[in-house]
Formats: structure tokens, sequence, C-alpha cells
């Protein structure tokens, strides 16, 4: 019951916790960095144990790594000791790519994928629409084409860099 | 009224679902690599605004007193609903989807006007759903209608590349928009469900949607030097209501064989 009294159980530790959850799909960043977490809550249940509640909003609604980063929440909270894990998904309001952290935007680039832009350009049904100047996580050329707006994976399209002519993904602003 | 939520919200979920499965179909079929991916990934984002939709229907069956136990329409009859009990377990006529969906995908310019009559249709739809009285609802639209965008931006753009490319391909827009066009008005015709839900201010009043429907369809039509076809024409009618084409049956048969066969199987 009260095994885990050394535990100091601000939000402030879980937080911290939860910059061990990578995004399965794209693993230098954390869950913080994606900008899916919005809430942890900490409560006490009727007979004093505490549980905690961790509130999280999914990228894209078919995006298969939120079944594995609710998972991984529940792993890493384990393994620190809390026994009481609820994780709870709201969809509004609907998650953005404004939420990604700044130290996110560069670990992308890092790891070669062009982080979206800092001036959204989010999609609309404008046909033909010009692409986004999207910089070249390689040669850092923004002489780039978009090839298809849809790429591995939901969050991503697909660029060519002109200068370098390197194939890239570009995490695309929503 | 409760029933008609839930019957609503299934038409919602179906809907996705079974276009979804239809698209699916082009995984490692594509025209090219980059289509083929844009497809599925359309699909993906279709699955998982089903995905939402099965899971609050199933609260909400769950919830009511007088669907708990065996409803046949909730598939099972054993324990709770789930969003896979109503995916996997329910039969041909419990299905609401609308026709247009389940329909075979054909060539590629058919699978792409079958996406953006139904695109145009959904990001209309949901446009609207965010407004809902009901605060799934409108929350899961909201959500879902920024991959929508995409969808309705993809498929326009592609009715217009091949409607005003080659003959070849101009010629198979013609037979889609032949093969298709009597499916497109179902959309605009109210069932009962939906329109105790319009009432309620928690569904969507189909029948306003359709003048911004026709007229996006012209816009892109015109671009793409394609007739506009009757507003009035005919419309077959009957998916929301379980009845359903030849194709849904085939399309479940595959959909649903594994639980079928090996109940509560997971992997």
């Amino acid at each position: 019951m009260s095994t885990y009294q050394h535990i100091n159980s601000s939000t402030q530790k879980i937080w911290s916790l939860l910059e061990e959850v990578t995004d399965p799909e794209v693993p230098v960043l954390s869950v913080i960095d994606l900008g899916v977490i919005r809430d942890v809550k900490l409560n006490t249940t009727p007979d004093g144990e505490e549980s905690i509640e961790v509130v999280i909003t999914p990228t894209y609604s078919g995006c298969p790594a939120m079944d594995v980063i609710r998972m991984s929440i529940r792993m890493v909270l384990l393994q620190h000791g809390y026994k009481n894990v609820q994780i709870k998904t709201i969809l509004s309001p609907a998650w953005t790519t404004d939420w990604m952290t700044q130290a996110g935007k560069e670990k992308l680039k890092d790891y070669g994928i062009a982080p979206p832009n800092p001036k959204q350009q989010v999609c609309n049904t404008q046909l033909f629409a010009e692409d986004e100047a999207v910089q070249c996580p390689h040669c850092g050329s923004y002489n780039t084409r978009r090839i298809s707006e849809f790429g591995s994976t939901a969050c991503k399209a697909q660029y060519q860099c002109n200068a370098c002519h390197e194939p890239f993904d570009y995490f695309k602003c929503h | 009224m409760n029933q008609s939520i839930i019957d609503y919200t299934l038409h919602l979920a179906d809907n996705a679902l079974i276009i979804s499965q239809r698209n699916s179909e082009w995984c490692g079929h594509g025209p090219v690599l980059e289509q083929d991916i844009a497809i599925t990934n359309i699909s993906l984002d279709l699955i998982g605004q089903a995905r939402s939709l099965y899971q609050y229907a199933a609260e909400l069956i769950n919830n009511s007193p007088a669907m708990s136990g065996s409803s046949p329409s909730i598939g099972g009859g054993q324990g709770e609903a789930s969003e896979d009990t109503l995916a996997y377990l329910r039969d041909a006529r419990a299905f609401k989807n609308c026709l247009l969906t389940e329909l075979p995908n054909g060539d590629w310019a058919q699978t792409i006007l079958r996406q953006f009559f139904f695109s145009t249709y959904q990001y209309l739809l949901y446009q609207q759903l965010q407004q809902s009285a009901d605060g799934t609802l409108a929350a899961i639209a909201e959500k879902s209608l920024k991959e929508v965008t995409y969808h309705v931006r993809w498929s326009s753009e592609w009715v217009i590349r091949l409607g005003d490319g080659t003959e070849e391909s101009r010629n198979r827009m013609l037979n889609a928009i032949d093969e298709l066009w009597m499916y497109t008005g179902e959309m605009f015709i109210p069932v009962a469900y939906e329109s105790d839900v319009a009432t309620e201010g928690i569904g969507v009043d189909v029948t306003v949607l359709k003048d911004q429907w026709m007229q996006r369809v012209n816009e892109i039509f015109a671009e793409a030097t394609l007739p506009s076809p009757s507003q009035n024409a005919w419309a077959q009618t009957g998916g929301k209501e379980g009845v359903h084409t030849e194709h849904l049956g085939y399309i479940l048969a595959e959909l649903q064989f594994m639980q079928r066969a090996y109940p509560n199987s997971e992997w």
C-alpha cells in the first residue's frame, strides 16, 4: 500500500519521467517534445492511495504509435513505482505541431527529418497550393520540392532537395 | 433519442471504416509508390476516425439499459459492446454506411472520384459537426477535419489531373462518373435517425450540405474539363438503413474473417 512512500510525487517528477517515453516511429522525440501530453494530475483514492492521471492527445486519429505510447507511459511509471496509472485520451483541442518543443524540432533536424516550419502553413483545400519552403536537413538548402503530401507515417510528407538531391521526410505542419 | 445517437454514430463510423477498408485494397498495388502511400495513409486516417466513433458508440450502447444484453444489431450478443465487436461482429444489415463507400475500387479513376465525392461530403459534414451539442462528436469532428482537409485537396487535384489529362485518363474519369454518380445523392437524403439528431442539434442536417457539395464538385469538374452531372439525377438509397449492394457482404467476409473463424483472437 505505502511501499513507495519514498517517492516524492510531485507532478514535476512525473513530467520528467515522461521525458523517457519516446515516439516509437521517431525515437529521438520524447512524448513531451511531441506535445502529446496535455496534463498530469495526482489524485488520491478514497483508501488513501495516490493515483496518477496522464492526459494525452493523438497526433493523427489513426496513428498506430499512440497505442505503443500509452503502453510505454504505463511501463515507465510502473518501473518507478507508480502502480495506479490512468491514461486518458482527449481529442479537443486537436493536436497541432505548434505544441512541439523547440528542443524537439532541433532533435528532428539532427535525425534527418525536417522539422515543421515555425510559421504554420496548415493544409487548406486550396488546390495545387505552393509548396512550403522547407529546409533540407542534410545540406541546409531551401531549394527543395515536395514529392508527396503523404509519407512514411501520417505526420510526414516526402520532399527532395534540389541542391544535394537527397530525399527527406518533412514533419508537416498540422 | 438515445437509439438515434447510437445509430448516427455507427453511421459515421461505418462510412469511415468501409471506405477505409476499400482504399486499403490498394496497399502494394498503387499506380506509383507515392500514391500507394497516399491512399493507404488516407485509409489509416479513416480507420482512426472510425475507431474513435466506434469507441463512443460502444460507450453509448453499454450505458443504455435498453441496449445491453443480446441485441443482434450490436453484434456478439455476449458481454459488452466494444469498438471491435461493432466492427467485426455485426452483419451487413446492421451496417449503416452510404452505398458510395462500399463500391468496388475499379480503376484508379474510380477510386479517386469516390474519394473526392466522399471527402468533400465528409469535410462539409465535420465542419458542421464541430458545433454539435454532443461534446464527444464535436471533438471527433474537430480532430478529423484536419485530416480530411488533406484528403479533399489530394483527391481534388487528382480529379483535375485525370480529367484534364490524356484521352485515356479522361475516358476513365467519364466512366467513373457514370459508375458513381447515382450513389452520391444518398449522402444528402436523411434517414430517420439523422433527422432526429439534427433536430436536437447533435447531428448535421445533410440536406443543407448538398448545395455546397455540388458547388465544389462543379468547380473541380470545370477545372478538370469534365461535364457537370445533373443535380436531379435519380439516387440509389438504402445503405444508411442497412440495405446494401451485393459488395458489402464480400468486404465484411474479408474484414471479419479472423474474428469469425477464431473468436476473440488477438495479435
